[in-house]
């Protein structure tokens, strides 16, 4: 189980580095999004994983991904209302005309 | 022997939540919420200040969260570096919350939060100094992301906005990164607790690639958030844009979390040498010295000056974390406490000169010496400690730095260490000449006298004034802060105590 996950993860990283490069706001903060969740699918598989039932799992790896989770979530929330905000107040989409008003 | 469980150890952070939540109880209301947010930072200092007098005279204090014990349970920890950057933290925290109260912030943000957000912000700062694991590090990184988030955009200014949009992608990135580190930490080593994985750790000869690349890892993710050299885009972007107060209080705070995160992970974690971690650490710690001091030299506003300046500091305590010994990690402590009470004193300058004059551009102002000179006495011991001149606590900062390196032979970084230091001057100086020293472009204006009748004894010049006094004492009480610092460097490089104290000690005499 954890050997099919490991490509899932890769690409799942390639394909929000490549949306966070892009110039387009809404690309960027969708790239967070998947940027975030390939890290906690990252920790969900970092003790290792055992099928079936088994007397005995790390329990500590899914309290650290609920917890990232919900921080996740709540960043990410923040993220879209920013931009948002910028959309409707300066009406560009595009990260190099952000330039000039800094 | 166990130490005794103190409360006292996250007592200052309680106190920065608390009263963040009571803030927001008066929503609406911004008097009664600059008094809470000066009454909790206050408490906060007096709680750090108790923790820092028990630290000093019975080493570490441990909280172990529900009676587990560590590595099981949740343990938050002061050593004596922790337990003085948490005092610094609670003094800035109340000279700024002191600062308010003469119009440092404009009404409208008072109302919707600014001091309510003040206070989580010191709160994730304060709890990223004492937490006791990794992954805790990572929350309380979030919780004062999420308030400078907040901080950052709150007024909605079209500048505002579009500096914390860099901000904020940079900043995710970087939390994303650590996250992952912290994962595949838990994957090799089996725990995130800082003294369990200092005692493992340093059980190890050689550290295994895959620990190796993780450390790199981390060390992209602290560095993001300290500003180090290809890392500090999103610092200059968006430090200049929100109102004084919180610029003054990220300036002081926000980097330094990501130095402290660094100096932990380099001490406690990794402090094996021969993996090059080092001499790479030495390199960018030159490059961001000079690169940022260069463009504080090139801009023309005081905010952006300052600004761009906080990348070349943390430099210098960077260059101390990579020299390696315990003279040197004092004086890199040192540096750090000198550059968060110099720094928000300079940012708090900045703030008057604006609210005086309504600008910060230096073409716009000057004749402020004339107009202004208590205010311009203050900003020349400020300015002229950060560059380093005796007897103010810049110069000795810079000194134990340079004394460090010269103890390793270490030429390179006594040149740059004073070249840079020369640029520094040059930058305060530009400062100086402009806005102080020039004639005012506007001819002599009398607004600006009467102005200053007025504001002689408010509350913003005495939390510049404190700020000030500060660095003149620090200076002329070095010797025996340098002691201080140096003992807190000791806990570092040999954490034995704090390791026994988290977790027990061992027999044999091993860490």
């Amino acid at each position: 189980m954890e050997l099919w996950l490991v490509p899932v993860i890769s690409v799942l990283f390639t394909l929000s580095f490549c949306l966070i490069l892009q110039r387009s706001l809404s690309r960027v903060i969708l790239g967070l999004f998947v940027l975030s969740n390939a890290g906690n699918l990252l920790l969900f598989v970092s003790p290792g994983l055992t099928r079936g039932l088994v007397p005995e799992t790390d329990p500590l790896p899914q309290a650290l991904i609920l917890t990232a989770i919900v921080i996740g979530m709540g960043l990410l929330a923040f993220a879209l209302a920013l931009c948002l905000r910028i959309k409707k107040d300066l009406d560009v989409d595009d990260v190099d005309e952000l330039r000039d008003e800094s | 022997m166990m130490a005794a469980d103190s409360l006292l150890v996250i007592s200052s952070t309680l106190c920065a939540l608390f009263t963040g939540v009571t803030c927001l109880f008066f929503w609406n209301k911004p008097r009664p919420q600059r008094w809470l947010n000066l009454l909790g930072s206050l408490a906060h200092l007096f709680f750090s200040g108790l923790l820092l007098a028990n630290v000093l005279e019975s080493g570490p204090q441990v909280l172990r969260l529900g009676g587990w014990a560590a590595p099981y349970g949740i343990v938050y920890v002061a050593d004596l570096f922790g337990a003085i950057l948490l005092g610094v933290t609670g003094l800035l925290a109340s000279v700024v919350a002191l600062y308010n109260f003469s119009g440092g912030i404009d009404e409208k943000r008072e109302r919707f939060a600014y001091h309510a957000l003040a206070q989580f912000l010191v709160f994730g700062v304060s709890a990223a100094f004492v937490t006791g694991d990794i992954f805790n590090l990572y929350v309380c990184f979030e919780i004062l992301l999420m308030s400078s988030f907040g901080l950052l955009v709150l007024g909605n200014d079209r500048r505002q906005l579009a500096g914390a949009l860099k901000y904020l992608v940079l900043n995710l990135v970087g939390s994303v990164i650590f996250l992952t580190a912290v994962g595949m930490l838990y994957a090799q080593v089996g725990t995130l607790n800082f003294a369990d994985l200092a005692r493992k750790l340093a059980t190890l000869e050689e550290l295994p690639v895959s620990l190796h690349v993780l450390s790199h890892l981390l060390f992209v993710a602290f560095g993001i958030k300290a500003g180090l050299f290809p890392l500090f885009f999103w610092l200059p972007a968006s430090y200049h844009t929100p109102p004084v107060p919180v610029t003054a209080l990220f300036a002081g705070l926000l980097t330094k979390v990501g130095v402290y995160s660094l100096i932990r992970l380099y001490t406690f974690l990794f402090p094996h040498s021969g993996t090059g971690s080092f001499e790479w650490i030495w390199w960018l710690s030159v490059l961001t010295m000079f690169v940022g001091v260069v463009g504080a030299v090139s801009k023309n506003h005081i905010r952006k000056i300052l600004s761009v300046h906080i990348i070349s500091q943390v430099g210098y305590i960077t260059l101390a974390l990579a020299l390696q010994t315990p003279l040197a990690l004092a004086a890199g402590i040192f540096y750090m406490v000198h550059n968060m009470i110099a720094k928000t004193g300079l940012f708090l300058v900045g703030g008057v000169v604006e609210s005086v004059s309504g600008t910060d551009s230096l073409k716009e102002n000057g004749g402020l010496f004339k107009a202004l000179p208590f205010l311009s006495t203050l900003f020349l011991v400020l300015a002229l400690g950060l560059a380093g001149l005796p007897p103010l606590s810049g110069f000795f900062a810079k000194l134990f730095v340079i004394l460090a390196a010269a103890e390793v032979s270490s030429y390179g970084s006594i040149f740059f260490a004073l070249a840079v230091s020369v640029f520094t001057l040059f930058s305060m100086l530009k400062i100086w000449n402009e806005a102080f020293w020039k004639a005012s472009p506007h001819g002599p204006d009398l607004a600006l006298a009467s102005s200053f009748a007025r504001s002689a004894l408010t509350p913003q010049m005495i939390a510049v004034t404190c700020l000030a006094l500060l660095v003149l004492a620090m200076g002329l009480w070095s010797a025996e802060l340098f002691d201080v610092s140096f003992r807190a460097a000791e806990g570092l490089i040999d954490p034995r105590a704090y390791v026994d104290a988290v977790l027990g000690p061992v027999s044999g005499g091993q860490l």
